[in-house]
């Protein structure tokens, strides 16, 4: 494994985690390797009316990541990402810092999610 | 005749004056809860419901054999109900408004129709008097589609029968409520003479208004709150077709269900001269003087 | 941040003008209007807007006549008879119209638009409680669903700028697409129902639909003594499903009169109803402490 994507609300490795996929301010990308990271806007997508979640999994999977970090999935968004075999992890705490959470991640304390932990919405 | 009963705002006793305009109705009817997302007309004309069904929407389903991923459809679908991702194409049935676009468009033939339940119609009789209604599925976000399938029973009753139509509308302003009474020929709108209503009055007048048809508004709980509604259907030469009073007697015979026109001579006959107004209005015969109730 | 919005099934029960004394009585908190259909709060807390922005939302179609060789295939592929032929020309009617872009993209003449379609303003207020987030949108317009995120992502980003901890929320009466918005993310709904048949068969939808986003839910009872009978079959369905009957409110004139005066309740000298309103958003406010994991 290689890339991940994390949901943020902003473009560095040192701001905090967005909890939420579907309408997250954004996405850091980072490369596992060499822990360099990018970023992808997720603005264009937080004023849909509905299929946010569905937009965010495009935007990530265009990135070519293997898994995603977040605090809530919902369930189109989780199906949109099994169907092209990228991992989820949510449940992130609160007011982790993405370098936190990819520290975590590989420490490999963090576990992948078997659905959606949220009903719709947010 | 189709007559739509509506207004800016839940609560103000709309469903009331459709039940009661219903029982003093003198030619052939056919009641029609247009208010899908909280049908409540039933329960205050109790009909025996003959038969009653499912409706759907037709939404798409992806023969992934022969799919070629080329993206037509997802790029044309405006409500992100189906999606490429990578290889596979997603359909999310419950986003899909049904416009039938993605089958169309789909060059590989792969896209066929599937359907997703919208909610009931039900279709029965209260005394003579026809009865219509559409009640949304829990967790079906819209109520457009189910209205205009109502919409198009009723067409076929009327035809059929040859049977006026009476109305009851979504509250608001917004799309639904404008899709129940665009197609009628007269619309009551129900109000009460408060701040609340006086707005949300305003506010129906305004969006209805562009129709062009005839409309008439019904004070309900005459008596309460200010006399702002009476000035502004003065000031726009609006008829008050009538004034129910706020009586307690009422608010309790509502609490339990019943029609309002049922329980004294005195309130049937506030419908009874009601129901000949409208059809005044209608045929533009109703003297300014007599629309002062 | 907490986050708690008062439904109601439907209109009318009350919910708006104890949604404005719970304004008064939170504190720290940012209010906002999500009953974009027809809001009402605004006449209770007469705000002074700060902030004014256009509200755009999906898109309409609409025929070049220029270019239109009058083929008929939109019309013909148009599941919401949308396009409309008179004396030879084409054209759509934007009230029917779903803004799928069907005709657009398959007109063999390239002769239909698709401009964003202007639905209405929201604003950022402030009011003698604290910020109001609220809109209008115009007469007809459907997308209120997405109106209503942008209100609530609004809301939340002044809560966060100005240090507040709660977000109080006038929702969407029935039970479509706005109030769906409404409720996503909400940590308590407070449900605001009466006595009455529609009431009761009204709050039985809502509470589905908290139980089908697991959003715990709370229900007063408004203007019970109508029918106090009828108030304890809803309170034993709140047992019976889990949800917390926090009140019974009486049917007390007070409330219109407030209303008149273009007060909330709280603020007029202290009477019963106004210290029961207390008591009650004291359980409110535990509950939505509670109700958060
Ligand atoms: S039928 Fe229309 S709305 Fe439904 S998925 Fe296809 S393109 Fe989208
Ligand atoms: S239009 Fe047809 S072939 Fe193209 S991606 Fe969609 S389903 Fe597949």
């Amino acid at each position: 494994m290689s890339k991940i994507a994390i949901t943020s609300e902003g473009p560095e490795l040192d701001d905090l985690v967005d909890p939420r996929f579907g309408r997250a301010a954004g996405f850091v990308i980072v490369d596992l390797e060499d822990m360099s990271s990018s970023y992808i806007d997720n603005g264009q997508t937080q004023v849909l009316a509905q299929g946010a979640g569905i937009q965010a999994a495009q935007l990530v999977a265009g990135a070519k990541v293997d898994c995603v970090l977040s605090g809530f999935v919902g369930p189109k968004a989780f199906q949109a990402l099994s169907a092209v075999k990228i991992k989820v992890v949510q449940n992130l705490d609160e007011g982790m810092t993405v370098r936190q959470a990819v520290d975590k991640f590989k420490a490999g304390v963090l576990q992948y999610a078997e659905g959606p932990n949220r009903g719709a919405g947010r | 005749m189709i007559v739509a009963i509506a207004s800016g705002k839940g609560g103000t006793g709309k469903t009331t004056v459709a039940a009661s305009l219903t029982r003093v109705w003198e030619r052939p009817l056919v009641a029609v809860d247009l208010d899908v997302e909280a049908p409540n007309l039933h329960l205050f004309l109790r009909p025996e419901i003959e038969e009653s069904g499912p409706a759907w929407i037709e939404t798409p389903v992806v023969d992934e054999s022969k799919c070629t991923h080329c993206l037509a459809c997802s790029a044309l679908c405006q409500f992100k109900a189906i999606s490429v991702m990578g290889s596979v194409v997603l359909a999310f049935s419950e986003m899909c408004h049904g416009c039938g676009g993605c089958i169309a468009i789909c060059p590989e033939k792969a896209i066929s129709a599937g359907k997703r339940e919208l909610g009931e119609i039900s279709r029965g009789y209260a005394g003579n008097t026809e009865f219509l209604m559409g009640c949304l599925r829990i967790g079906e976000a819209m109520s457009p589609p189910l209205m205009r399938q109502v919409k198009s029973r009723m067409k076929n009753i009327i035809e059929a029968s040859g049977r006026d139509a009476i109305i009851d509308a979504p509250p608001g302003v917004s799309c639904p409520a404008v899709n129940a009474v665009m197609d009628s020929d007269v619309i009551v709108l129900v109000t009460e003479p408060t701040p609340f209503g006086l707005h949300d009055f305003k506010l129906a007048w305004e969006a209805f208004s562009p129709f062009g048809k005839p409309m008439g508004v019904v004070i309900n709980r005459a008596g309460v709150g200010d006399r702002e509604v009476y000035s502004f259907c003065a000031e726009k030469g609006i008829p008050v077709l009538a004034e129910a009073p706020y009586e307690r007697a009422a608010a309790e015979g509502y609490a339990r269900g019943r029609v309002i026109a049922d329980l004294s001579p005195e309130f049937r006959n506030i419908f009874v001269s009601l129901h000949s107004k409208i059809f005044e209005l209608a045929a533009g015969t109703l003297h300014k003087e007599a629309a002062h109730a | 941040m907490r986050e708690i919005v008062v439904v109601s099934g439907k209109g009318g029960t009350g919910k708006t003008s104890l949604t404005g004394a719970f304004a008064h009585l939170a504190e720290n908190s940012v209010v906002c209007d999500l009953d974009v259909d027809a809001p009402d709060l605004h006449l209770l807390l007469r705000p002074q807007t700060v902030h004014t922005e256009e509200f755009f939302s999906g898109y309409v179609a609409q025929i070049d006549s220029g270019l239109c060789t009058g083929c008929g295939l939109c019309a013909s592929m148009c599941k919401y008879e949308a396009v409309r032929v008179a004396q030879d020309t084409f054209s759509v009617d934007p009230l029917r119209c779903e803004g799928c872009k069907v005709c657009v993209a398959f007109c063999p003449e390239g002769a239909i638009l698709f401009p964003q379609k202007h639905c209405g303003e929201w604003y950022i207020s402030s009011t003698r409680f604290g910020p109001l987030v609220h809109a209008n949108l115009f007469p007809g317009e459907a997308n209120s669903g997405r109106l209503v995120m942008v209100l609530k992502q609004q809301a939340r980003q002044l809560a966060k700028a100005r240090g507040k901890e709660l977000i109080l929320a006038d929702g969407t009466p029935g039970i479509g697409c706005p109030v769906i918005s409404s409720l996503s993310g909400a940590d308590l709904a407070v449900a605001v129902t009466e006595p009455t048949p529609s009431g009761r068969h009204d709050l039985e939808r809502v509470a589905d639909l908290c139980g089908h986003f697991q959003i715990r839910l709370a229900v007063i009872i408004n203007k019970f003594d109508l029918n106090p009978e009828e108030a304890d079959r809803i309170e034993a369905f709140c047992r019976s499903k889990g949800h917390a009957a926090i009140a019974r409110l009486p049917h007390d004139p007070v409330v219109t009169k407030a209303m008149v005066e273009g007060l909330v309740v709280t603020e007029l000298p202290e009477g019963d109803f106004s210290k029961e309103v207390r008591q009650t958003w004291r359980k409110i406010e535990e509950l939505s402490v509670r109700g958060k994991k």
